[in-house]
């Protein structure tokens, strides 16, 4: 039975798209067929993370219009087998998606995939209430800072009571916290929320802690996911937070301050 | 600061503790606003209105709270805190 994940968080720029592209990418990786939707209409970002802006023909919105079939609008991964984009459009019409076409969309999809990661937009507006509307799970990522918390549990309602699984009284959407840029020597020094704080106020299971780290400008730099950076923490600990998404037991890595040898102090990491 | 002090000063709390403490208040709030009925921001807004016929009050001392309760009882509970008599 396939999944839709939507990966969300109410705040812009906490690393929706960079998880989103991280985690498709960590599941066909695994072997699961699994395709990234881009639910940013108008601002399309994910085809540049995932490397494939120049491949984009057809879009989400062509397709529910019928302007094109989801195989002509499907970018097929050049790195990742079992990997699909649905790149969003550049329209700047707000009405583009409705809950009736995406809904068709992602049934389509249903049949096909295993995984199927929608990339919310950020705020409360149609794209970001499409992206979760249909979620079976959500990803809430979180960066350890006040106003990105605070939007998260706003999300958190959303999901609550605006979700097709709250309006038909299914069982509730299972909710994740993924937290990002995240400095465990900022949080030594009081300087920064812990993931204890952060889990204490959202009081929702922890999926994963992505520690900052250069690597994830690098690979927007390159278009490649930061997931296939396994030299990088980021890199691994995404992959850490996709094995605990398919059921796996993994400690959690990257959250206590990493203790400095004589000659890492000297010459740096 | 002299090295005395240093000694001596009591630790104030970090920043982290801060942004804990005040992140803890506002999501209680808004959750508890999360639950309640959509005509209820205005109903609330009203109510302020009615009494600032009255007497001069600001809406942040006013808090107007929904309080469910599991048999189907529901609490409307308001607190307004007056000005000093003058």
């Amino acid at each position: 039975m396939a999944q839709i994940i939507v990966v969300t968080s109410g705040k812009g720029g906490v690393g929706k798209t960079t998880s989103s592209a991280a985690i498709a990418t960590g599941l066909a990786l695994k072997g699961h067929k699994t395709v990234v939707v881009d639910f940013d209409i108008g601002l399309r970002n994910l085809d540049l993370i995932m490397g494939c802006e120049r491949r984009v023909v057809y879009d989400f919105v062509n397709v529910i219009n019928g302007e094109a079939n989801l195989n002509q609008a499907l970018i097929k991964d050049k790195r990742t087998s079992n990997l699909f984009v649905l790149p969003a459009s550049q329209t700047r019409d707000k009405d583009a998606l409705t809950k009736e076409g995406v809904g068709r969309v992602l049934d389509e999809l249903k049949q096909d995939f295993e995984y199927i990661i929608c990339d919310s937009p950020a705020g409360i507006e149609t794209g970001a209430m499409m992206a979760l509307y249909f979620a079976d799970t959500a990803i809430v990522t979180t960066n350890p800072e006040v106003s990105s918390v605070r939007d998260s549990d706003r999300i958190l309602g959303m999901l609550q009571s605006k979700s097709k699984r709250a309006e038909e009284g299914l069982e509730p959407v299972k909710e994740l916290l993924l937290l990002t840029r995240y400095s465990p020597t900022r949080v030594a020094t009081g300087e920064m929320l812990s993931v204890a704080d952060v889990e204490e106020i959202l009081a929702i299971p922890l999926l994963g802690v992505i520690p900052e780290s250069q690597a994830v400008l690098k690979a927007s730099n390159s278009g490649i996911p930061v997931i296939i950076d396994q030299e990088s923490d980021a890199g691994k600990a995404y992959s850490d937070a996709v094995a605990r998404l398919t059921g796996e037991e993994v400690e959690m890595r990257f959250v206590t301050e990493e203790k400095k040898g004589f000659l890492k102090r000297i010459f740096g990491s | 600061m002299s090295l005395l002090d240093y000694f001596r000063a009591k630790k104030e709390p970090t920043t982290a503790v801060t942004a804990k403490e005040r992140l803890q208040i506002i999501v209680a709030h808004q959750r508890g606003e999360r639950d309640a009925p959509d005509y209820f921001p205005a109903m609330k807004q009203e109510i302020i209105e009615v009494i600032r016929k009255y007497v001069q009050i600001d809406s942040d001392q006013v808090s107007v709270q929904l309080d469910q309760n599991d048999d189907n009882l529901s609490v409307l509970e308001l607190n307004v805190t007056l000005p000093e008599k003058p």
